[in-house]
C-alpha cells in the first residue's frame, strides 16, 4: 500500500492555559485506506499524546467521533483521506457547540433538549409482563424506522445554521427522534411532546435549509421529519382553534 | 413555553408555495414577457382582450386566489429571510410584510370585483 | 481540572458565506422577493386595466421597458428555481402510504413535474398563446 505525507491542521484548545483556540499542524504518513480518525490516532500515539478527541467504535455506529473536516461536519471514522481534496486537511471541533478541549465539545445543551422531548415509548397504559410483548406489523415499523437510525452524532446540529444563530432551537436530531416516537404505534405520548415541538423553539425555528439531512451519516432526514411535524402541528392548531369542542 | 401561533401564517405560506410553484413561472412568461413583446397585439387590442378575460367570474376567483396566496407566501418567506440576513426586529418585520401582503390582496380583490 | 468552554460565535449577517449549500438556500429564499414583487406588479396592472385604456398603455410601456423585461426574466428564473426546490422536497414533507411502506420519492417528484407542465400548457392555451 502506498503511503502519503499529509499535513493536518488541528484546532487545539487548552482551557487551563489558553484563552482561545489555535491551529497546530502535524505531518502524518497516511496509508491509502486510512480515515481521518486513523490519522488522529497516529498523532496521539506517536507525535503528540496531549491531543484530545472522542471516538469509540471506528465503524460509524457509536456517533462519538463527529468533527469538522475541511469545514464539513463528518464522522472522522467514515471520512476516507483519499476522498478528500489533495492538500492540507483542516480538523476542527463540531461547529455550534462550545469547545471543552481540543476536538471535544460540550454536549450538555443537546442532552437537555433530547430529554425535553421524552425520547422513549410512552404507552397509554403500562402492560403487565404476563400480557406478553407489544406486537407491531411491518407497516407500523416502516412508519418510524428511518427516524430511529439516529446515532446522536450531532453532525446535523453542526450543519444547522438556525441552531448556530438561535441556540434555543430544539434542533434536528432531537426533533427527528420526537417524530420517531410520535409515529410509533406503541406510543401515546405525542400530546406531551407537542408542548415542546409546537413552540417557537420547536419546529417553528426551522426554515428547511436541509443541511442536517445532507450531512446525516445515517440518512435519517431530520429536515423531512420536521416538515411533517409542521404540517401536523398546523392541523392541530386549526382543529384546536376552529373546532374547540374537539379538544378533549 | 407556550405553543406558537405560527401555524396560521405557515399554513398560508405552504399552500402559497405549492400554488406558486405550479403557476407563477408560466404567469410571468405570459404577463411579463409575451404581453410586453406584443403577443396580444397593440395596447388597444390587449386592453380589450385583457378586460374580457378578467371579467370572467372564474378567472376572477382563480386570479384572486393566486395573488392572495403568492403575496402571503412571499411575505412569510421574506420575514424569515430578513431574519436570516441578521435583522432581528421580527415583530416589526412581520407587521410590515403581512401588512403589505394584506393591502395588495385587498386592492386585488376590490379591483377584480369592479370588472 | 478547571472547565472553561470556548464559544465560537456565528457571524449573524454573513454566516451563509461559509458554505455553498447555505448560499443555495439563500437563493431559494430570495425567490420570494421576485414572486412578491411580481404579484404586486400584476395587481398594479389590474388596477391600471380597471382605470382605462390610457392607464393600461402606460402600464404596458412600463413593463415593456428594458428594466421591466429584465425584471420579468430574472423573476422567471427565480420562480422556476422556487418550483424545482419546492417539488424536489415534497415527498420528504408529505409521505404517501402504499402497501407496507410509502410511495417512492422520485415518483412523487415526477408527478409534480408532469402537473407543472400540464398547468403551464393549460394557461398558455387559455390565453390563446398556443
Amino acid at each position: 500500500m502506498s503511503q502519503r505525507q499529509i499535513t493536518f491542521e488541528i484546532l487545539r484548545y487548552d482551557p487551563e492555559t489558553e484563552t482561545e483556540p489555535r491551529f497546530q499542524a502535524y505531518c502524518v504518513p497516511c496509508e491509502e485506506e486510512w480515515v481521518v480518525l486513523d490519522a488522529l490516532n497516529y498523532i496521539k500515539d506517536t507525535l503528540d499524546g496531549t491531543l484530545n478527541y472522542r471516538w469509540s467504535c471506528h465503524m460509524a455506529v457509536c456517533g462519538s467521533c463527529g468533527m469538522m473536516i475541511n469545514g464539513e461536519p463528518m464522522l472522522s471514522c467514515k471520512a476516507f483521506i483519499r476522498d478528500l481534496p489533495a492538500g492540507t486537511i483542516k480538523v476542527e471541533p463540531l461547529y455550534h457547540f462550545p469547545i471543552e478541549r481540543d476536538l471535544v465539545v460540550v454536549l450538555d445543551d443537546f442532552m437537555d433538549k433530547l430529554e425535553s422531548v421524552k425520547p422513549y415509548v410512552i404507552p397509554k397504559k403500562q402492560r403487565p409482563i404476563e400480557d406478553g410483548p407489544y406486537k407491531q406489523t411491518p407497516k407500523q415499523l416502516h412508519q418510524y424506522q428511518q427516524y430511529s437510525m439516529c446515532i446522536n452524532c450531532l453532525l446535523c446540529y453542526a450543519a444547522c445554521p438556525q441552531y448556530g444563530l438561535t441556540p434555543e432551537f430544539i434542533g434536528p436530531a432531537a426533533l427527528a427522534l420526537t417524530h420517531r416516537y410520535n409515529l410509533d404505534s406503541r406510543d401515546k405520548g405525542r400530546r406531551q411532546r407537542q408542548e415542546v415541538v409546537a413552540t417557537h423553539e420547536g419546529v417553528w425555528e426551522c426554515s428547511f435549509v436541509g443541511a442536517c439531512s445532507e450531512v446525516c451519516p445515517k440518512d435519517v432526514d431530520p429536515a423531512g421529519a420536521i416538515q411533517q411535524m409542521k404540517i401536523a402541528s398546523t392541523a392541530d392548531w386549526y382543529l384546536e382553534h376552529l373546532m374547540p369542542w374537539r379538544r378533549s | 413555553m407556550a405553543k406558537s401561533n405560527k401555524p396560521i401564517v405557515w399554513g398560508l405560506f405552504a399552500a402559497g408555495g405549492t400554488v406558486c410553484a405550479f403557476v407563477i413561472p408560466v404567469m410571468i412568461l405570459i404577463t411579463g414577457v409575451l404581453l410586453p413583446l406584443g403577443l396580444f397585439g397593440p395596447p388597444e387590442a390587449s386592453y380589450e382582450s385583457m378586460t374580457r378575460i378578467v371579467s370572467n367570474p372564474v378567472v376572477k376567483i382563480v386570479l384572486f386566489g393566486i395573488l392572495f396566496l403568492a403575496l402571503w407566501h412571499a411575505a412569510h418567506r421574506l420575514r424569515i429571510t430578513v431574519h436570516d440576513f441578521g435583522i432581528r426586529n421580527d415583530q416589526l418585520v412581520a407587521r410590515a410584510v403581512y401588512g403589505f401582503a394584506g393591502l395588495f390582496s385587498l386592492i386585488a380583490l376590490v379591483t377584480l370585483l369592479s370588472f | 481540572m478547571s472547565r472553561n468552554p470556548y464559544v465560537r460565535e456565528v457571524p449573524r449577517t454573513t454566516w451563509y458565506m461559509r458554505n455553498n449549500r447555505y448560499i443555495r438556500y439563500m437563493l431559494r429564499e430570495v425567490s420570494c422577493v421576485f414572486i412578491g414583487l411580481y404579484a404586486a406588479s400584476l395587481t398594479v396592472g389590474l388596477v391600471r386595466l380597471a382605470q382605462g385604456d390610457n392607464e393600461w398603455t402606460h402600464y404596458l410601456n412600463g413593463i415593456s421597458s428594458p428594466t421591466g423585461i429584465l425584471f420579468s426574466l430574472l423573476a422567471f428564473g427565480f420562480a422556476c428555481y422556487h418550483s424545482i426546490t419546492w417539488f424536489n422536497v415534497t415527498p420528504r414533507a408529505m409521505r404517501i402510504p402504499k402497501g407496507d411502506g410509502f410511495v417512492p420519492g422520485p415518483a412523487i417528484v415526477s408527478a409534480h413535474y408532469i402537473i407543472w407542465a400540464v398547468v403551464s400548457l393549460v394557461f398558455l392555451l387559455m390565453m390563446g398563446v398556443l
